[in-house]
C-alpha cells in the first residue's frame, strides 16, 4: 500500500515528503493524466502516481522530454481529464514552446504544471528559475509555503485552473520537495471520468472548438487568458494561502514565499523580533493581488524579500508600488537587488537573521564565537573532502578511462562533449577529466556536430560526444540527426547504462517497461543509428582489449559520424546490484606499490572507491564492503597483481 | 497523545553518512516514530549525491508547537547522529556547540581523495579527541562487524537508530521502532531489523562515556 493512497490516513497527521503531498494534493482533486520527465528534485512525484496508477484509475507516463510531457497532459485536459505534468526547472525550458501556446489557448479540464527548482544547483549544473515564465506567458503562479500546504494548493491548482480556464503552475523547491512533514489528509475522490474530445464548437469557443493557435488568433486568444487572470488575481486577493503575521505597524515587513518561508519564521522567532517584524506570506505569487499588497505595504516603510531564485517577486512588487505609491507612502526595498541578500545561491535561516540583523542593527550574538573559533582551527584541512564520484563498479568509470586513455594515445588532443547525467562527473578527476563541454541536455552532440565541421578552419582535434540512453531519447536526436545530415567529424558514444540512473531509475522508450511497472515496446538505440545511416558498434566497457580495439579503429576512422555503444548496466541498476561477478583481490607478492612506475594507477587515478591504498604497507588493498566485484581494476593493474575470480553466486 | 517533554523544543537531530549507509531511511524511521508519538516533524535532506558518495544528511526538527526549517540554523544540533566519523566532524564544525551530543560510527568510508593519497584521514583516536572536545557528550561504536554479521554493513543505520534510543535524549522506543519497522518492511525483514536495533543500543549501553 502507498502512503498516498493509504484510505485508513484519513483525517490524520502522516509524515510525508513534500513531493508525496504534491502528489496526494493531486490524487484528491481527482487527477487521471500524469505525465513527466525525470529531474531532481521532481522524480518522486510521477513515481509516487505510477505506483498507484492501477489502483487509482491513472494513466501515468515517463515521457521522452519535458515539452511531449505537457503536451500529453494538456491533451488530457482538452479530452476533459485533469492532468498533471511535473519537472525540474531546466525542464520548463524544454517544454517553454509549447507552454507558450498552450497559454494563449487556455485549458479545459484542471491542468497544473509542477516545477521543482534546486537553488543552490545541490544536484543541478544550474540555479534556473523558471518563475518568470509565469508573467511571461501570462499564467498564475502558486508557491506552497510547508508540506501541508503542497499538498492542498496542488488540489487548489486544479479547480483554479478550471475556474480561469488555463494552466497553473506550482512551483516548489529542493527544500519542500525534499523536505517531509505532517500533513493531515483528506479525501480521496472516487470519480468516474470520460474522455472525449469536443471540436465541433466555434473556432473561438474555448471549450468545444477547435484546439489552435494561428496567425491572426493572438489577439482574441490573449484578451480571453487576460480575463482568466484578472479573475484569478481575485481569488489571490482572498486566499487563504497568503498569510500575515506580525504587528499591525511593523519596522520591517518580510515578504516571501516557498520554502523561505520556513527560515523567515525561524529567524524572527530566533532573534525575538515578532513585535517588530512582520512576515507576509504569498502563497500566490503571480500575478500579486494589488488590494492585499497595498494594504501591507501601507502597514510598514521598509520591505524584506526573502525569495528563492531571481529577484523576480521583489521586481514584480517594485512595479506594483509604482501604482500604489500614493496610497502605500514612501517605501523602501531591501533583498537580492539591493544584496541585502546574497544575489546568489540557496537561502538558509541564517541570511535571513544576518539580513535582519544588519537591517535593524542587532548586537551581534557572540556566545558562540569562542566555539566556533577554536573548532575551525582544530579541524582547519583534517576533514577530507568528498567529492562525488562514480559508484564503485560504475560502468561510465570503465568508459571515461578507455576514451581518455585513447585520446591520450592518439596524441591530437582530442576531447569529449559531455552531456546530463551520471557521466556529467566525466568532468572531474573520476572521469579523468576527459570532458571538456557540459550544457543543457542534448547539447553534448550539438556542440560536437560544430566542432566537427571546423577542420577547414584548421581544427585538428578528435572530437567524441558522450550522451546516456535517457538522454539519446530526450534532446540527443536532433543533434545527432543535424551531425549525420551536415557530415560532422566525430564520435557519438552511447554510454548505455540500460535506465535514468541518476534520478533513480526510471524507464525510458529505450526500457521495456512503463511508469506503471506493465510491459512497453522498447526502441533500440543501435538499430535507430544504423537506420540513420551510420557504422555503429557495440562494445561492452568492461571489456578492456575489445573495447581498446574498437574506439582506436573508430578513432582513425575519420570523416563523418561514427557510433559506439559501451553498454553495461548501471552498478546500482536492478541487474547488478548486490551482485557480484567476481571476487577480486589484490596479491601483495605482485603489487610493488610506489616501486611500481605505474605511479599508483589503481588508487590515484582510476580510483574506484573499492580500492584502498594502504599507507603503512604501502600497497593496495581492496575494500570488500565497498567493492561490487565488477573486475574493471585487475584490467588497469600492469603489475596484474589484481585478481579475479569468478563469484560464487549465493 | 503523548506528553512527554522534549529536552529542547525544537529537538535538533541531525543524522548524517556518507551515500549508500543507509542515512535517509534512518532518518525516515526516526522521523516517522516521533511522528506517530505526536510530535511535529520536520526533515530536511539533503542526498542529491547519495547515489555517488557524497556527504549525505538529514536534519530533523522535532516540536510540539509546528513545523521549523527543513535547514537547523548554523551551530544548533542537539544531537549528530553519524554513520561515519570524518562525517561526524563536518557536521560538528557547521552545527555544533558546546551542548551537542554525538553518536558515531567510527568505521571510515574514505572519499576518492583519501584513496588517491591526496588527503589523510585522521586517525581515530584523533577523530574521538576533537568529538570529545567539541561536544558535551559523545558515543562511539562500530556498527560494521555487527551489521555485516547480521547481513549487511547497510544495518548500522538501525543499529545507530537502536543507539540513538537508548540514549534516552529522545521518546524512542522499542516498541514505537516496531510499529514503524512493521509498517515499512516485509514480515520476514522484521526481526533483523529489531536484532539490528537491539544491537545497537546494546552499544551505547557498554561504550557510553
Ligand atoms: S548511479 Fe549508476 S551510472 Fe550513476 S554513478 Fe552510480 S553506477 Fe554510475
Ligand atoms: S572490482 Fe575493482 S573496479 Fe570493480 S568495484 Fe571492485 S575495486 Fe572497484
Amino acid at each position: 500500500m502507498s502512503i498516498i493512497t493509504d484510505k485508513t490516513n484519513k483525517n490524520q497527521r502522516v509524515l510525508m515528503m513534500g513531493n508525496e503531498a504534491i502528489a496526494r494534493g493531486a490524487l484528491e482533486a481527482g487527477v487521471k493524466v500524469v505525465a513527466a520527465y525525470p529531474g531532481t528534485p521532481s522524480s518522486e512525484i510521477p513515481k509516487v502516481l505510477g505506483d498507484v496508477a492501477d489502483e487509482m484509475g491513472l494513466y501515468v507516463e515517463w515521457s521522452t522530454n519535458e515539452k511531449v510531457s505537457l503536451e500529453v497532459a494538456a491533451a488530457g485536459s482538452y479530452a476533459g481529464l485533469r492532468a498533471l505534468c511535473t519537472m525540474k526547472q531546466v525542464g520548463v525550458n524544454v517544454a517553454s514552446d509549447f507552454l507558450l501556446h498552450l497559454a494563449e489557448y487556455g485549458s479545459r479540464a484542471g491542468l497544473v504544471l509542477v516545477t521543482c527548482e534546486d537553488p543552490g544547483s545541490l544536484s543541478s549544473t544550474n540555479e534556473g528559475d523558471s518563475r518568470p515564465y509565469s508573467k511571461m506567458m501570462e499564467f498564475p503562479l502558486i508557491e506552497p509555503g510547508d508540506i501541508q500546504e503542497a499538498k492542498e494548493m496542488t488540489q487548489w491548482a486544479f479547480d483554479l485552473s478550471e475556474t480561469i480556464h488555463n494552466v497553473v503552475m506550482l512551483r516548489s523547491v529542493t527544500r519542500m520537495s525534499h523536505a517531509s512533514g505532517n500533513v493531515i489528509v483528506g479525501d480521496l475522490p472516487q470519480t468516474q471520468a470520460r474522455a472525449d474530445f469536443q471540436y465541433h464548437g466555434g473556432f473561438f469557443d474555448q471549450m468545444t472548438g477547435p484546439v489552435m493557435t494561428l496567425p491572426g488568433t493572438a489577439p482574441t486568444q490573449r484578451l480571453r487568458q487576460h480575463a482568466g487572470l484578472e479573475k484569478a488575481i481575485a481569488c489571490f486577493e482572498k486566499s487563504p494561502f497568503n498569510t500575515y503575521t506580525g504587528p499591525d505597524r511593523s519596522e520591517i515587513t518580510i515578504i516571501t514565499s516557498s520554502a523561505a518561508t520556513f527560515y523567515c519564521r525561524e529567524a524572527i522567532a530566533i532573534l525575538g523580533l515578532e513585535e517588530r517584524v512582520g512576515l507576509l506570506k504569498l502563497g500566490t505569487t503571480w500575478p500579486l493581488p494589488p488590494r492585499l499588497m497595498e494594504k501591507y505595504l501601507a502597514a510598514t516603510d521598509r520591505v524584506l524579500i526573502i525569495e528563492e531564485g531571481t529577484p523576480f517577486l521583489e521586481d514584480n512588487l517594485k512595479a506594483l508600488f509604482v501604482d500604489l505609491s500614493e496610497t502605500v507612502g514612501p517605501t523602501r526595498f531591501h533583498g537580492r537587488a539591493d544584496k541585502t541578500i546574497p544575489s546568489v545561491d540557496e537561502l538558509n535561516p541564517d541570511i535571513v537573521m544576518t539580513a535582519l540583523s544588519t537591517l535593524l542593527d542587532l548586537p551581534t550574538d557572540d556566545s558562540m564565537a569562542d566555539y566556533r573559533q577554536r573548532i575551525s582551527a582544530a579541524l582547519e584541512g583534517s576533514v577530507p573532502d568528498r567529492a562525488m564520484t562514480f559508484c564503485p563498479g560504475c560502468p561510465h568509470r570503465a568508459s571515461f578511462w578507455l576514451l581518455h586513455e585513447a585520446l591520450k594515445l592518439d596524441n591530437r588532443r582530442g576531447f569529449i562533449c559531455g552531456d546530463i547525467g551520471c557521466y556529467t562527473l566525466g568532468v572531474a578527476d573520476c572521469g579523468f577529466r576527459a570532458v571538456k563541454t557540459v550544457a543543457a541536455m542534448g547539447s553534448g552532440v550539438g556542440m560536437a556536430s560544430g566542432f566537427g565541421k571546423l577542420q577547414r578552419f584548421g581544427l585538428e582535434q578528435p572530437i567524441i560526444a558522450v550522451c546516456g540512453d535517457s538522454t539519446f531519447f530526450h534532446a540527443a536526436m536532433p543533434g545527432l540527426v543535424n551531425a549525420i545530415h551536415n557530415q560532422a567529424d566525430m564520435i557519438m558514444v552511447i554510454l548505455d547504462n540500460a535506465g535514468t540512473a541518476m534520478t533513480g531509475f526510471q524507464p525510458h522508450p529505450g526500457i521495456p517497461v512503463g511508469a506503471d511497472g506493465k510491459p512497453l515496446p522498447a526502441l533500440d538505440i543501435p538499430t535507430i543509428c544504423q537506420a540513420m545511416g551510420v557504422r555503429v558498434e557495440i562494445v561492452d566497457p568492461f571489456q578492456f582489449a575489445a573495447a581498446r580495439k574498437t574506439i582506436g579503429d573508430l578513432l582513425d576512422d575519420a570523416g563523418g559520424v561514427r557510433m559506439l555503444v559501451l553498454r553495461q548496466a548501471c552498478a546500482l541498476s536492478p541487474a547488478r546490484k548486490g551482485k557480484k561477478e567476481w571476487t577480486v583481490s589484490v596479491d601483495p607478492d605482485k603489487c610493488l606499490g610506489d616501486a611500481c612506475g605505474c605511479n599508483r594507477l589503481c588508487t590515484r587515478i582510476f580510483k574506484c572507491p573499492g580500492l584502498i591504498w594502504d599507507p603503512e604497507k604501502r600497497q593496495t588493498r581492496i575494500d570488500e564492503f565497498v567493492c561490487v566485484g565488477c573486475g574493471v581494476c585487475a584490467q588497469v593493474c600492469p603489475q596484474n597483481a589484481i585478481t579475479v575470480e569468478k563469484a560464487v553466486k549465493a | 497523545m503523548n506528553t512527554t517533554a522534549l529536552k529542547h523544543d525544537p529537538y535538533n537531530l541531525i543524522i548524517t553518512g556518507v551515500g549508500g549507509q543507509g542515512n535517509v531511511l534512518a532518518s525516515r524511521m526516526v522521523g516517522d516514530m516521533l511522528s506517530r508519538l505526536g510530535f511535529d516533524i520536520t526533515i530536511g535532506e539533503t542526498f542529491g549525491a547519495s547515489q555517488r558518495g557524497g556527504s549525505v544528511m538529514s536534519h530533523l526538527r522535532i516540536s510540539r508547537q509546528g513545523s521549523y526549517s527543513p535547514q537547523i540554523p548554523l551551530g544548533r544540533a542537539h544531537m549528530i547522529v553519524s554513520l561515519e566519523p570524518s562525517e561526524a566532524l563536518r557536521m560538528l564544525r557547521a552545527y555544533g556547540n558546546p551542548e551537542v551530543q554525538v553518536i558515531t560510527n567510527m568505521r571510515p568510508v574514505r572519499s576518492s581523495s583519501v584513496i588517491s593519497g591526496e588527503q589523510p584521514y585522521p586517525a581515530p583516536e584523533t577523530i574521538v579527541g576533537w568529538i570529545n572536545d567539541f561536544s558535551e557528550k559523545a558515543w562511539f561504536l562500530d556498527t560494521t562487524e555487527t551489521a555485516t554479521r547480521l547481513g549487511n554493513p547497510i544495518f548500522g543505520n538501525v543499529m545507530l537508530v537502536g543507539a540513538l534510543a537508548r540514549t534516552g535524549q529522545l521518546p524512542l522506543d522499542r516498541d514505537i521502532f516496531e510499529a514503524v519497522v512493521r509498517s515499512r518492511m516485509p514480515e520476514a525483514k522484521v526481526r533483523v531489523n529489531l536484532e539490528a536495533f537491539d544491537a545497537g543500543g546494546e552499544m551505547i549501553g557498554e561504550k557510553s562515556t
